[in-house]
């Protein structure tokens, strides 16, 4: 066998998992993506509607155009944190992880396959409300890389959280607990809606504790060219949370955390 | 040649349960070979052990030569193991989950003649397209054996393959097992069906809390513990003395003798005809498996 076949072979494994982990979701794309897109959009035409003319959060920025980034970055977390998690609660509770734990994949491997999997399904939903938005109001860019950094690290951050989700939780409602008291109150006070400067100073505070705070106000600030903090501050929380969280995520796989008895 | 699987002195322990008790075993390559014992007897535990699905306190097991823990790449490459529990992905039809599983293994286009023939060999060609959901429960139990084969390990160990399957299925089942057996494959499969160790396997490892309390030939274990059952209609006598010690049970005239060969009969035979009694019926009863599994397992307390 030439070297490249081999190494071919050894990239088969991984590049399955993660063709398998892209395929569950998209068999399902009604509901992995067309949901969350309708539900970002909704929330779009309600406080736009009710707050376009009462709210300006930064000179020349109307309202509604301020909301779409945030919408679009809440959406993109949420979703990477559900492909993840959703994808590996049903396997256990279904039993068939077994299928990929009796694989000659690595540890390292296997991670990979589920943060690129999430990664890619919290970057569709994401272009899908943008492009859908881009019919309400035009959006400016004023950095595109930023705008990219932010949703590839905040989706990996988000669906490494997945994946130690996942990993811990041995029922549907241990699963629905982490989705309900750490995801949705994490994203919704984290600034998408409204800019943490109109806050109290303790509230501000708070905010500045939330991770995704971070990952809103940077790619936002991709968009419009300002925001809370600076964006070089933000990526670099983002990333680091990422690479904590990784490291984490890593220890656990390796020794088989609830995974291999 | 490396053996196909060698267990060295495994113990495992769950909190204060010793499940494992120092198991030490060797399977030869191309053999057909059976684990038996009670629920709780340890083998499941073995067999997860073997497929890294649980890691061992103690000891070591290695699969043609690579250590399941140290090698666990290549030791899983050369194994393939049917779960117990007849589990199945929701999302995928019969014949993606068997790619996807040969894609796990690095098993590229070039395996897909092979996935044809275990299709083929479990009679799921016509289902190759059906969702894995809509599959009925003998169907499920197909696949979950084809997904187990889809990178062709040499090395197949099935836990409990035919718990629950109708005869039919059954009888397929071996028929493709000692099928993969002739052409090389070390087939290890655990069973409560002793009458199917008993036809399909050479060699037999009984397990007993933790611990393998036999281990030899399917004859071997025969001969050995259980030899053959002579059952006489005598009436109602008294045995001569010289017989006693051979008599394993008595009920209403009916006399049922242990032997270790056919010679001894020639000898219950003649005690009694120097006794002056007259056999009345006569029954002579080859041992199975069951009895030398009930002789050796049989008793839960001792």
């Amino acid at each position: 066998m030439t070297k490249l076949a081999l190494i071919s072979s050894e990239f088969r494994g991984p590049w399955t998992l993660f063709k398998k982990e892209l395929l569950r979701f998209w068999r399902v794309s009604f509901q992995t993506v067309a949901a969350p897109v309708i539900t970002a959009l909704l929330y779009l035409l309600i406080f736009s509607h009710v707050l376009e003319r009462h709210v300006q959060v930064y000179d020349g920025v109307p309202y509604t155009a301020f909301l779409i980034p945030g919408l679009i970055m809440m959406s993109v977390l949420q979703n990477a944190f559900a492909n993840s998690s959703s994808s590996l609660i049903q396997s256990k509770v279904m039993g068939n992880l077994v299928f990929v734990l009796l694989t000659p994949l690595t540890h390292f491997q296997f991670f990979m396959a589920f943060l690129l999997a999430a990664i890619i399904r919290g970057l569709v939903v994401g272009l899908c409300i943008y492009l859908i938005a881009m019919w309400f109001i035009a959006l400016p860019i004023a950095n595109p890389w930023l705008i990219f950094a932010f949703a590839f690290f905040g989706s990996a951050l988000l669906g490494t959280f997945g994946i130690i989700a996942g990993i811990w939780a041995d029922r549907f409602d241990q699963m629905a607990a982490f989705q309900n008291f750490i995801i949705m109150p994490l994203s919704f006070l984290s600034g998408v809606f409204y800019s943490i400067h109109s806050l109290p100073p303790f509230w501000q505070k708070v905010s500045q504790l939330n991770p995704f705070f971070y990952m809103i106000d940077g790619f936002r600030y991709g968009f419009f060219g300002k925001g809370d903090v600076s964006p070089l501050i933000s990526l670099s929380i983002v990333g680091t949370s990422f690479l904590v969280l990784a490291w984490l995520t890593l220890k656990m796989l390796k020794s088989g955390y609830k995974l291999r008895a | 040649m490396k053996p196909a699987i060698q267990i060295n002195g495994i113990h495992k322990s769950f909190g204060g349960l010793h499940a494992l008790n120092g198991v030490d075993l060797t399977v030869e390559q191309g053999e057909f070979f059976a684990l038996l014992g009670p629920n709780g007897a340890g083998k499941s535990t073995l067999i997860n052990i073997l497929a890294g699905l649980i890691k061992p306190s103690t000891g070591d097991i290695s699969v043609m030569g690579f250590d399941v823990v140290q090698q666990y790449q290549q030791a899983r490459k050369l194994l393939g193991v049917v779960p117990q529990e007849l589990v199945f992905d929701p999302f995928f039809n019969v014949r993606e989950m068997l790619r996807f599983q040969a894609g796990y293994f690095g098993c590229g286009p070039e395996n897909d003649a092979w996935v044809d023939e275990i299709l083929e060999g479990l009679g799921l060609s016509d289902k190759a397209h059906t969702n894995m959901r809509r599959l009925s429960g003998g169907m499920k139990r197909r696949a979950l054996i084809a997904q187990a084969l889809a990178h062709k390990p040499p090395v197949i160990v099935l836990d409990e393959p035919t718990a629950g399957v109708d005869v039919e299925l059954r009888q397929m089942l071996w028929e493709f097992i000692k099928k993969l057996n002739r052409d090389g494959h070390t087939i290890i499969l655990t069973t409560h069906y002793l009458e199917e160790a008993e036809a399909l396997c050479s060699r037999v490892a009984m397990m007993k809390q933790g611990k393998i309390v036999a281990l030899d030939s399917t004859a071997n274990l025969l001969n050995k513990f259980a030899g053959k059952q002579l059952r006489l209609i005598l009436g109602d006598v008294n045995l001569p003395a010289s017989i006693q010690p051979l008599l394993r049970s008595q009920e209403k005239g009916a006399f049922t003798f242990a032997l270790h060969d056919m010679v001894q009969i020639e000898f219950v035979l003649s005690a009694l005809r120097e006794a002056n009694i007259k056999v009345i019926d006569m029954q002579l009863n080859e041992a199975d498996l069951e009895d030398v599994f009930l002789s050796l397992v049989g008793n839960q307390n001792d």
